[in-house]
C-alpha cells in the first residue's frame, strides 16, 4: 500500500510523512497570498488539519499536492475576506521607502490601501499573478477555475486599482 | 512554470500594457517578503491542533435574509395568484 492509500485509509504515520513532505510548499504558497509569516504558519497547519479530516475523500490515484493547494488557497482567501483593511508595511520595508519623495510615498500608500480593499477573489489572483508571477495555469488549478477566468479576474483587479489611483490623483 | 515575458519589440494590447504598468507600480508599493521560507517544523503545532476539541459551527443567517424571506412569504400569502406565474418563470 503506498503513502496516499495509507493516508486515505486514515493512517497517522502516512499523514505525518505527507505533512513533513509538503509543509514547506504549502507554507510558501500561503505566505505569497497573505504576506504575513505568522498567519501563513497557522493557515498551513489548518490546511493540513482540513486535509486530514477529509482524508476519506482523497482519491489515492489523484494529485495530492494540487488537492492540498486548493484547500490552502481557500483558507487564504477566507483569511483575506476577514481581514480586508490595510495593515501597513513591515518596518524594514517602510524604512527603505522613506528615501522616496513624499508624493511617491503617498501614491504607494494609496495603492497598498486600494490593493487591500480589492475583493478577495480578485486580490488573490492579482497577488499571485502580478506580484508573484505564478502562471495562469497554476493559479487556475489552485482556485479551481479556468485560466481564462484567471486572466479576466486579473484585468478586473487592475481596472479597479487604476480607478482607485485615478480617484486618489484627483483628491489626494 | 512561468508565463514567458513578451520580447521587447513584440506588439502588445492596451490591456497587456496596463497589466505591465500596474505590475511595476505594485512591485514598488508592495516589495517582496524578506523571509518567505518556513523557519521551523510545524508538526508539533499540527499535533496540538489535532488535540483541540472539534468546534461546532453555528450557521448565522443575517437579519436582511430573514427580512427578505418574510417579505417574500407575505407577498405570496396576500397575492397567491403570483404563485403560478413564478412557477412558470422558474
Amino acid at each position: 500500500m503506498d503513502l496516499l492509500q495509507r493516508f486515505a485509509a486514515g493512517d497517522m504515520d502516512a499523514f505525518e510523512s505527507l505533512f513533513r513532505q509538503y509543509q514547506r510548499d504549502v507554507y510558501r504558497w500561503i505566505v505569497r497570498v497573505v504576506r504575513e509569516t505568522a498567519v501563513a504558519e497557522d493557515l498551513t497547519v489548518e490546511a493540513f488539519w482540513r486535509a486530514h479530516k477529509a482524508h476519506a475523500r482523497l482519491r489515492p490515484d489523484g494529485n495530492f499536492a494540487a488537492w492540498l493547494r486548493r484547500i490552502a488557497t481557500n483558507l487564504a482567501i477566507d483569511h483575506l475576506r476577514k481581514r480586508r483593511e490595510y495593515a501597513g508595511l513591515p518596518e524594514e520595508l517602510a524604512a527603505e521607502q522613506k528615501l522616496d519623495s513624499a508624493e511617491q510615498q503617498e501614491m504607494r500608500v494609496a495603492l497598498r490601501k486600494a490593493f487591500a480593499e480589492l475583493p478577495p477573489r480578485l486580490r488573490v489572483v492579482a497577488q499571485l499573478g502580478l506580484l508573484e508571477e505564478q502562471s495562469h495555469a497554476e493559479i487556475a488549478e489552485a482556485l479551481g477555475i479556468s485560466p481564462g477566468a484567471v486572466k479576466l479576474r486579473m484585468f478586473r483587479a487592475v481596472r479597479l486599482l487604476r480607478k482607485q489611483l485615478e480617484r486618489w490623483e484627483k483628491h489626494p | 512554470m512561468k508565463d514567458p515575458l513578451p520580447p521587447a519589440k513584440q506588439r502588445t494590447t492596451p490591456e497587456e500594457d496596463e497589466l505591465a504598468s500596474m505590475r511595476k507600480k505594485l512591485r514598488g508599493a508592495l516589495p517582496a517578503l524578506a523571509q518567505p521560507e518556513l523557519r521551523r517544523d510545524l508538526w508539533p503545532d499540527m499535533l496540538r491542533r489535532m488535540e483541540q476539541p472539534a468546534v461546532h459551527v453555528v450557521w448565522r443567517v443575517p437579519w436582511f435574509d430573514w427580512a427578505l424571506l418574510a417579505v417574500a412569504g407575505a407577498v405570496l400569502v396576500f397575492f397567491p395568484a403570483l404563485i403560478p406565474a413564478l412557477l412558470y418563470h422558474l
